[in-house]
């Protein structure tokens, strides 16, 4: 079986002091073998709260209501602290987004890479440090050797987050998280994270969710893509299957926002969706998308409405039919 | 629903939003916060009982009957309701002199905490503000005064000068401004980058004017948090110094002096260093509690 | 790293001269201490005697060139009271309180880190709230009357320890709890303060990603973190403690420098108030300057310069 990870109603609560903050719920998707899955969003739509789910990091103040999250059989939640840190950095990595604050100031970067390896595999220090510099060159940092004996404050941001694509990939785990990994960083950096970030992956055909605001870097690198909006999943699809027919109007909206050259007609207003998201905090009703809508109807209002998936690897979660939805969007 | 309805939300959402004012805010939260509101109470009841000493005290605190001396409090045996914390080694009565000692540990306790609050602020701000050369200065100036013992230094000046209220308040005051240079300083640094501070220069205004206008509100709740500290420390100095005979003098009521004096007698009439050090233990909590609730209120956010 | 030394050195070196300087003028300029030695009987002529015979008459600069010069080559004068030199009367009270400071701040850091980081692992429980009430009590009491007490429930009531001198360490342990419960506070909050930051940091975060096991994030990620400062602290608060000793020694009869210190004061010794004086602060200066380069050693970002 080539899934690696499988996500079902994934619902996370958090307790604020005026309610109780539902920063996911319903989410569902699932990440094969060597696949490249995108989950997108606006800030606060709940992606990185996935994410930090499914490595079991959730801040204190989280409860994670109820859904699995099967890793290669395995339900995560099922597991106690014990199993489940056994799991993080071996079978499952996570990059951070700022690269400056998640690298301990006060150990070397040989430090920091050797101890994922000794923690996990019965390993010596010789064979850790070797492992260590294969992968800092790997990833494209040259003289690795020297730059074991380094501190974090002295390399460049780029650098840093070499090292901590380096460091998730110590033990060859089957999942990779990255969540953001190229907001902090320079544009021209981007480029070259998310370019080694898709080499590796070819080579080492792990699993890798990448969370990101920003379309253009899911243009570039997602496979499939996952669209979420207040804490929920809205769309999932194939790269080319959303941005060519994508069936939510939020997707839509997104799409629209972007002038596409030959498309867009110069002089023509950029596209914006107005409204503001609503509040995650107390109960949510129907589609949380329907006042800021276009298309809205009665029907958005009071029910449930479910991820339903329209062909195969295909979801949307909307009571407008796809195929109107669609001749909605080419109208444009 | 239909969609009309719908795009009306936005409107009420933003106003949602907004909240309500920050003074509105931190009311609320000082109404909720157990520490600051004791503290508050006690200094506050401290406060009246000084400044009422004359009505309330049964007694003057200067007059001596020696055939009614070391008489317990009335709880113990021999007690009696007259006396109702007993007498001392010289037949004063004790609660008298409690509520006139109280007089001077909150007299010390402001006016030191006032005076090095002028110099350290001073001195904090202008190093904090100006920066460079000034910085460097007024870091060196603080620098040698953490240097100095400031016990051993009060103790030599008030051997020197005398002792008594305004000279143990003058030394305290010159000698305990060094957290308030310290604290100061570093929140000013934090307000001058601040847009508005720039805003201020950029259009020409004075620095004085800036300093007293920017600036200053914005670090005067760091101030009040150290001057309750401050003011903690100048009430157990003076109560130290007093102690240790180098503070207030004989006859003069002042806490620290009666547990010397009760000293004498502590094994077999305990009460007599129990009643006056409990006050000032009581007194010191209450504005370190007060203080801390003050952090709390103004700056949640720095709360640890 | 090297000139980062050379550079905090000077300005340590700096810092005591110009505190021999404060010391030595203070004595002099604060009263008439010529007036204060002959006595409360003195006529206008006996004052003046007396200041000439102590060189007070000399102006200012030339008293201080006049005693630091014989202070550099070990001479720091003698006692007016008792005739002997300062300098040996200074060294034979040192390891009273130098013991006493070493014992109080050992009490204050094994009791007041481990308490402030389990008050940070477990916050707003019964434990934190116990902890910062330890705090509060710690920083509020007064210390003379904490030291009364302790004499006369330990040492009296329940006879468990001796209450003064200072012949065996048995005599220590009041002192050294009374002493110790005044640095505690300060350390216990820094430690506590500062773990609770650093558990919130992305390094820690990425420490439990790398599935470190939970001790392994605290000791090793977090504590390394988040007791920079708190060394810092301890090596100030022994400073502190050298100066505090005053009260302590005096309360447990302990015949250390604070004591010393004290008696002098009161008898206007004032060869032997100066030469303390400058001895504690240049001690806290050098410890200052000590805490600054451990402060370097533990944290790699201070080594730049």
């Amino acid at each position: 079986m080539s899934t690696v990870l499988e996500v079902s109603g994934l619902s996370v609560e958090i307790d604020v002091p005026t309610g109780v903050l539902h920063a996911a719920d319903d989410v569902s998707f699932s990440v094969d073998r060597g696949e490249t899955l995108c989950i997108v969003g606006e800030s606060g739509c709940g992606k990185t709260i996935t994410a930090l789910a499914i490595m079991g990091l959730l801040p204190r103040s989280a409860r994670r209501v109820s859904g699995r999250l099967v890793l290669e059989g395995a339900n995560l939640p099922d597991l106690d602290n014990q199993d489940l840190a056994a799991l993080r950095g071996e079978r499952m990595g996570m990059i951070f987004q700022d690269p400056m604050t998640s690298l301990n100031p006060v150990f070397t970067i040989g430090e920091q890479l050797e101890e994922v390896y000794l923690r996990h595999r019965k390993a010596g220090r010789k064979e850790a440090r070797e492992r260590a510099v294969y992968l800092l060159e790997r990833s494209g940092i040259p003289a690795a050797a020297s730059r074991l004996g380094q501190y974090p404050h002295q390399l460049s941001g780029g650098l840093r987050q070499r090292v901590m694509i380096a460091m998730t990939l110590m033990c060859n785990p089957t999942l990779i998280i990255a969540d953001e990994p190229t907001t902090a960083l320079d544009v021209t950096i981007q480029a070259q994270i998310l370019h080694l970030l898709a080499d590796l992956q070819r080579e080492v055909q792990m699993a890798l969710i990448l969370v990101t605001h920003d379309l253009g870097i899911v243009a570039r690198i997602a496979d499939r893509v996952a669209v979420m909006y207040a804490g929920r999943i809205v769309e999932t699809g194939t790269r080319a299957e959303i941005f060519s027919t994508p069936v939510h109007p939020y997707t839509q909206g997104l799409l629209r926002c972007i002038p596409a050259p030959g498309r867009t007609r110069r002089g023509s207003p950029l596209g914006a969706i107005g409204g503001m998201v609503p509040s995650p905090i107390g109960p949510a009703i129907g589609c949380l998308f329907r006042n800021r809508c276009r298309y809205a109807r009665n029907a958005c209002a009071p029910n449930e409405i479910t991820l339903a998936e329209i062909s195969p690897g295909r979801a949307c979660r909307c009571v407008l039919d796809p195929e109107e939805s669609r001749r909605n969007f080419e109208a444009q | 629903m239909n969609v009309s309805e719908l795009t009306t939300l936005d409107g009420m959402e933003d106003a949602a939003l907004a909240g309500p004012a920050p003074v509105v805010v931190m009311r609320r939260r000082a109404r909720k916060h157990f520490s600051f509101l004791f503290g508050l109470v006690v200094l506050v009841l401290v406060v009246v009982v000084a400044v009422l000493a004359p009505l309330l005290a049964p007694y003057d605190p200067y007059i001596q009957e020696i055939p009614r001396r070391l008489m317990p409090p009335v709880w113990a045996d021999g007690g009696m309701w007259t006396h109702m914390l007993g007498t001392d080694g010289l037949g004063r009565d004790y609660l008298s002199r409690m509520i006139y000692g109280a007089r001077v540990s909150l007299t010390v306790g402001f006016f030191a905490a006032i005076i090095s609050g002028l110099i350290g602020s001073s001195l904090g701000i202008i190093g904090g503000y100006f920066g460079g050369r000034v910085d460097t200065a007024i870091m060196y100036v603080v620098n040698t005064r953490l240097s100095m013992p400031a016990l051993l230094v009060a103790l030599a000046l008030v051997s020197i000068v005398g002792g008594s209220l305004t000279s143990v308040t003058l030394i305290l005051g010159f000698l305990l401004w060094d957290r308030f240079a310290v604290v100061m300083r570093s929140a000013t640094q934090q307000v001058r980058t601040n847009d508005f501070v720039l805003a201020a220069e950029a259009v020409g205004a004075s620095k004085l004017r800036i300093i007293f206008s920017e600036v200053l509100p914005n670090v005067v709740n760091q101030m009040i948090v150290v001057a309750t500290l401050e003011m903690a420390l100048a009430i157990l100095g003076e109560a130290a110094l007093s102690f240790l005979g180098l503070g207030v003098q004989p006859p003069t009521a002042s806490w620290g002096l009666m547990v010397s004096e009760g000293r004498a007698f502590m094994f077999f009439k305990p009460y007599l260093i129990v009643i006056p050090g409990s006050a000032i233990f009581l007194l010191v909590i209450a504005i370190n509690l007060l203080g801390d609730g003050v952090r709390d209120i103004t700056a949640p956010e720095g709360r640890n | 790293m090297l000139r980062f030394c050379f550079a905090r050195l000077a300005i340590a070196f700096l810092v005591s001269i110009t505190v021999s300087i404060i010391g030595f003028s203070l004595l002099r300029l604060s009263g008439d201490l010529g007036a204060e030695l002959a006595g409360e009987n003195a006529t206008q002529e006996d004052i003046q005697a007396t200041r000439v015979a102590y060189g007070l008459d000399r102006p200012l600069p030339i008293q201080y060139l006049d005693w630091a010069g014989k202070a550099v080559r070990g001479n720091f004068g003698h006692s007016l009271f008792s005739g002997e030199p300062v300098a040996s009367m200074i060294v034979s009270r040192l390891g009273v309180t130098g013991q006493l400071a070493v014992f109080s701040l050992l009490f204050a850091v094994i009791f007041g880190i481990p308490l402030g980081v389990i008050a940070a692992t477990q916050p707003n429980s019964w434990i934190d709230r116990s902890a910062l009430g330890v705090a509060v009590f710690g920083q509020a009491i007064p210390n003379f009357w904490f030291g009364l007490i302790l004499i006369v429930v330990f040492g009296v009531v329940l006879r468990w320890t001796p209450i003064s001198g200072s012949n065996t360490l048995a005599h220590f342990i009041l002192p050294t709890l009374t002493l110790g419960t005044s640095a505690m506070p300060a350390i216990m909050r820094l430690t506590r303060t500062g773990m609770l930051d650093v558990l919130d940091s992305d390094y820690v975060r990425t420490a439990h990603a790398k599935g470190l096991l939970p001790h392994t994030v605290l000791f090793k990620h977090a504590l390394r973190n988040a007791v920079l400062p708190v060394v810092s602290l301890s090596a100030v608060q022994l400073g502190f403690l050298l100066g505090g000793s005053v009260i302590v020694e005096s309360v447990f009869a302990l015949n250390g420098i604070g004591n010393l210190a004290f008696r002098s004061i009161q008898r206007l010794d004032f060869p032997v108030v100066q030469t303390i004086l400058v001895f504690v602060s240049l001690i806290y200066v050098l410890l200052t300057f000590l805490s600054d380069l451990i402060n370097a050693y533990l944290d790699p970002r201070l080594r730049v310069g």
